[in-house]
Order: C-alpha cells, then structure tokens, then sequence
C-alpha cells in the first residue's frame, strides 16, 4: 500500500501546552484511517497540522516534519495555500457559507478564488452533489439557502464543497458527531465511497463508527500515539493493555 | 414596623431620582428638536434647498451650495477614510495579535478622543499651507482623520464576531487569507460595518471646527477640489453670527436640515444593526 502522507516526529505545542508529542505515523492511499482517542488527546491537532491550519493561531508551533508524497509540507519553500488545495478538511460542526446558496457553496472553492466557469461551474456543482448523495434532494433548490438544510444535509453539502476542488487527502474531525443516526449512515456509507478516489483521515468519537469506516486506527492517549496499526487487529488484539481498555470502555 | 415603612420610603424616592435622572438626558434633545423646529421649520421652502445665499442686505436665498459642498467633502472623505478603516480593521482583526496591533488600537483611540479643532489644524499645517490656499481636499482630510478611528474599531469589533468557522472552512479550501478576510470575513460583517461606517458620516456631517481652517467656505458655486468651498455647517456657524435677522433665520432652518439628516442616518444606522441581528 502506498503511503500518502507520513508524520515525522511530530510536536505540536500552544504556549507552554505540549499538545502532540513526537508522534510518527502513516497515512496510506485509498484508505480510511481513523484517529480515536479520549478528549484533548490531541487528535484534531494532529489532524489540523496536516493542513497547516495552525498556521492561523499565534500561539501553535508546529516542530518535525509532515510529508504529503514525500514532500515536507512544512518546508520553508511550501505553500500553505497550495498544500490546503490538496489537503481539504471537513469539520465537525456543519459549516456552509450562510450567505451562500447550495449551488455557490459547492463551487466556493472556485468562486472565492475567483476562478469560476461557468459551464465548468454546472458540472462540478452536479457531480459533486452526486458524489455525496444530496444531488436528488436539492437539485430544485440550486439556488436556496444553505441554512434551510437540515445539519445531515449540511454536513454532506460541506463534504461536497471538499471534494469539488479536488483533493487528495480529506481529513475529517468528528463529521458526523452533530448528527442523528440516519445522517450518519449517510455520511459512513459515503466515506466507504469516497476512499476509492481520496486519501482518509477521520477523527471519531465512536468506536463502532471507528470499526465499521475505517481500515487503519491510530490510538492517541495525552498527546502521544499509543499504537497504530490495521483496524481489525487494533480492535481484536491490540499490542498495548493501554488500547484495549479504551476500546472496550474501561477507562475513557 | 417602622423600619419597613421607612424602607418602602427610602425605595419610592431613590427609584424616583433614578427616573428623574434618566428622563433628565431626554431633556437637552427634546428641547433642542423643539426649538430648531420652531425656528428654523417657517424658514424651509424651496428656495433653501435651490438657492445660494443672497449678497448682504437681500432677503431670501439658500444653502444649496453648503449642502452640496457637504456632500462633495464627506463623499470624497469616505473615499479617503473607508478603505483605510477597513483594510486597517481587517489588518487588526485577522492578521494581528502582535505588539504593533495593540499600538494602533490605542493610537486609534486616542485619534477618535482628539478634540476636532486641533484636527483642522493640523489638515492646516499640512495641507493648506504647503498648498497656499483653502481648500476642499483639505477639508475632507481632516474629516476623513475624524472618521477613521471610528470605522477602524467599529470594523475590528464586527469581524471579530465572525465565527472562525468560517474563515476555517474558506481557508481550507484553498482560499488565501486576504481573499478569505476580504469575501468571507468581511462579507459577512458587512451590515454591521455599514453600521460604523453611517454613524462616521453622521459624525463628521455636523463637524465645524476642522472646516474653519480648511475648506473655508464659499458665498458661490464651486466644484474645484482645490479651492475654498461651502459647507453647511460653516454656512450655519457664519449666519449665525451675522448681525442680520434673515441670515438668523437660514441659520436656524440650516440647524432642522442638519439634524433631521443625522437623525436620518443614526436611524438608518440602528435599522442595519437590528436586521443584523436577526439573522
Ligand atoms: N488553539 C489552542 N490554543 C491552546 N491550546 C489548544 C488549542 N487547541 C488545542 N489546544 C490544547 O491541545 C490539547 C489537544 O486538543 P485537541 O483539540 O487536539 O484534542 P482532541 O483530542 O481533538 O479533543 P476532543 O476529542 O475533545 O475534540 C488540549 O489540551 C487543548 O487544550
Ligand atoms: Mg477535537
């Protein structure tokens, strides 16, 4: 399996907050690698270093290195802008543009940037939509408001807006943690779809969800990468006691 | 059992000298519409609004040229003042955070406290001088320095409540952070700083003193930006100062116009904060 990107020692501190601590690990192509972990273990840090989002917060340094296709994205001469272009992010709490409509939200990517066309536009905004199931349910309402989905359409439309630009790696914190059982089938089956074409990191909470999405997980306890490995052995036998107990709910 | 009267008492008359002194700051604005209305109301017509101010001795006339040179001076003082207010807001707000922020807000909040004669002066110094003579873009400089403080920490205050959700989604799309502040940040603050930006205009519509010593004033018609020009507050600070009885009552009439359209414009201003909130 090719690996798509690869944290080298990675440390991510805030201020005097050490927050992820020398954490190795990869990520490999067409698949879907989860990041589990008890609250402020560090996972959306690690997961928002990998498209340099830090870069935003005074506070964050970000030490070690990240290579998207053996590249450090953390290079002096690297882009952050370019590497957000290969890097798309969905977040955990659904976040259209509300003064957007459905139709712009999906082509933002390209309206923002100020490089729509328009014929282009149309077939982006339509396979896009395809792509994550919500084409059928909003194809009359192009031109709605965003606001006036409900939070699992939402979340998909965002989902649609990441891949519209086309990406490489997605890398999603929580997605479907604000949403209700049926929006969360939704969004898994769409996960299972989209690792054919897209490199997966996903954050979550839920472990079955972890099970059932995912093909790599990574345990992450107080900042530090526990273990890592394919997802059927870290469920069934784990290396480390530490693991297994958080799997099966004994200490969280 | 006393007592309890005794409290009741002291309750009714503390409560009663709040209320006194809180229907005490109506006081100055009722009395001020009223008497502006009553003076100025019968000096109104059409003349006011289409007619310069006739030569000495001559009644009639009116103050079109000071409204005009008013328009002319704040428009061209917004054209000045909003892109600085707002890209230095936008500065503030989404790329600051370091010790030369804190020293612009302070600066800009002392700019905001500078009383505006010692503006005029300075738009003076700078401008008229070297220039050698009165002049319009002179008069819009120093309007313009009056409304920047006001626009820059209005603006920072609207984009700070911009959730960071948003600017996160836009920048991970790919979306470089001036794009992101400038049609995501900005975009959504837009009808809170619109907000600002009316409360400036309506600030600096009133301003007398930084117009003495640069745009002058002028009896006549003029367009050119580089000579002396009317305003309607100078127009109403002079005939009031006048010793003629009919210069008096275009004074007044001068006073309702300019007060009905601040009034006009803090209105307009409250109406964009509320629609603001609604959604
Ligand atoms: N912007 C920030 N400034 C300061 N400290 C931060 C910041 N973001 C995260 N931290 C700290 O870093 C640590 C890891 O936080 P992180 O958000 O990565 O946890 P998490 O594993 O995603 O938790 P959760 O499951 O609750 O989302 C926490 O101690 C948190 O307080
Ligand atoms: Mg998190």
């Amino acid at each position: 399996m090719q690996n798509k990107v690869k944290l080298e020692q990675l440390n991510v501190h805030f201020g005097a907050t050490h927050a992820v601590k020398d954490v190795s690990m990869d990520f490999f192509e067409n698949s879907v690698t989860a990041i589990i972990g008890p609250s402020g273990c560090g996972k959306s840090t690690v997961l928002r270093a990998i498209n340099r989002m830090h870069d935003l917060v005074p506070s964050a340094r970000v030490t070690g290195r990240i290579l998207l296709d053996d590249k450090d994205i953390y290079d002096k001469v690297a882009d952050p802008v370019s590497i957000r272009r290969r890097v798309g992010m969905v977040f955990q709490k659904p976040n259209p543009f509300p003064a957007m409509s459905i139709y712009d939200n999906v082509i933002a990517g390209y309206k923002l940037n100020g490089r729509v066309n328009r014929s282009e536009a149309d077939e982006v905004v339509e396979s896009s939509l395809k792509r994550v199931a919500l084409w059928d349910e909003v194809k009359d309402r192009l031109k709605g408001n965003s606001m006036e989905l409900s939070g699992g359409q939402q979340q998909r439309l965002c989902i649609a807006r990441t891949i519209a630009v086309k990406p490489e790696v997605i890398l999603m914190d929580e997605p479907a943690s604000a949403l209700d059982p049926i929006s969360t089938l939704k969004i898994e089956e769409l996960i299972e779809e989209l690792k054919e074409k897209y490199t997966i990191i996903i954050v979550t909470h839920n472990m079955q969800q972890a099970a059932r999405v995912s093909d790599h997980t990574a345990f992450f306890y107080l900042g530090e990468l526990v273990e890592a490995g394919e997802t059927r052995k870290i469920f069934t036998t784990p290396d480390k006691k530490q693991t297994e107990d958080y799997i099966t709910g004994r200490f969280g | 059992m006393k007592s309890v009267i005794l409290r009741k008492g002291a309750n009714m008359a503390m409560t009663g000298l709040m209320l006194a002194a809180a229907l005490a700051v109506l006081v100055p604005l009722v009395l001020i519409f009223v008497h502006i209305i009553k003076m100025g109301l019968s000096s109104i017509s059409l003349d006011f609004f289409t007619q310069i101010p006739k030569p000495t001795g001559e009644t009639g006339g009116g103050m079109a040229n000071g409204m005009a040179g008013s328009a002319v001076m704040i428009a061209l003082a917004s054209i000045i003042g909003l892109p600085i207010g707002i890209f230095g807001a936008i500065y503030l707000s989404e790329y600051g955070g370091s010790r030369i922020s804190t020293v612009i807000r302070f600066a800009a909040d002392v700019l905001a406290g500078i009383p505006s004669i010692i503006t005029g002066m300075v738009a003076y110094t700078l401008l008229v001088v070297p220039m050698k003579g009165f002049s319009a873009l002179a008069g819009a400089v120093a309007l313009a320095m009056i409304m920047i403080p006001i626009i820059l920490r209005t603006t920072e205050e609207q984009l700070k409540m911009v959730p960071g959700s948003l600017r996160e989604a836009s920048l991970a799309l790919g979306v470089p952070l001036w794009r992101t502040s400038l049609k995501v940040t900005l975009r959504s603050a837009m009808t809170g700083v619109m907000t600002g930006v009316l409360l400036a205009i309506a600030r600096v519509a009133g301003e007398t003193a930084p117009l003495l010593f640069t745009a002058l004033g002028n009896q006549f018609w003029s367009s050119k930006l580089t000579a002396p020009m009317a305003a309607m507050p100078l127009q109403i600070f002079n005939f009031a100062i006048s010793p003629y009885e009919d210069w008096h009552r275009l004074a007044w009439a001068g006073a309702l116009v300019l007060v009905t359209i601040m009034f006009a414009l803090s209105l307009s201003a409250r109406y964009f904060g509320r629609s603001r909130q609604k959604n």
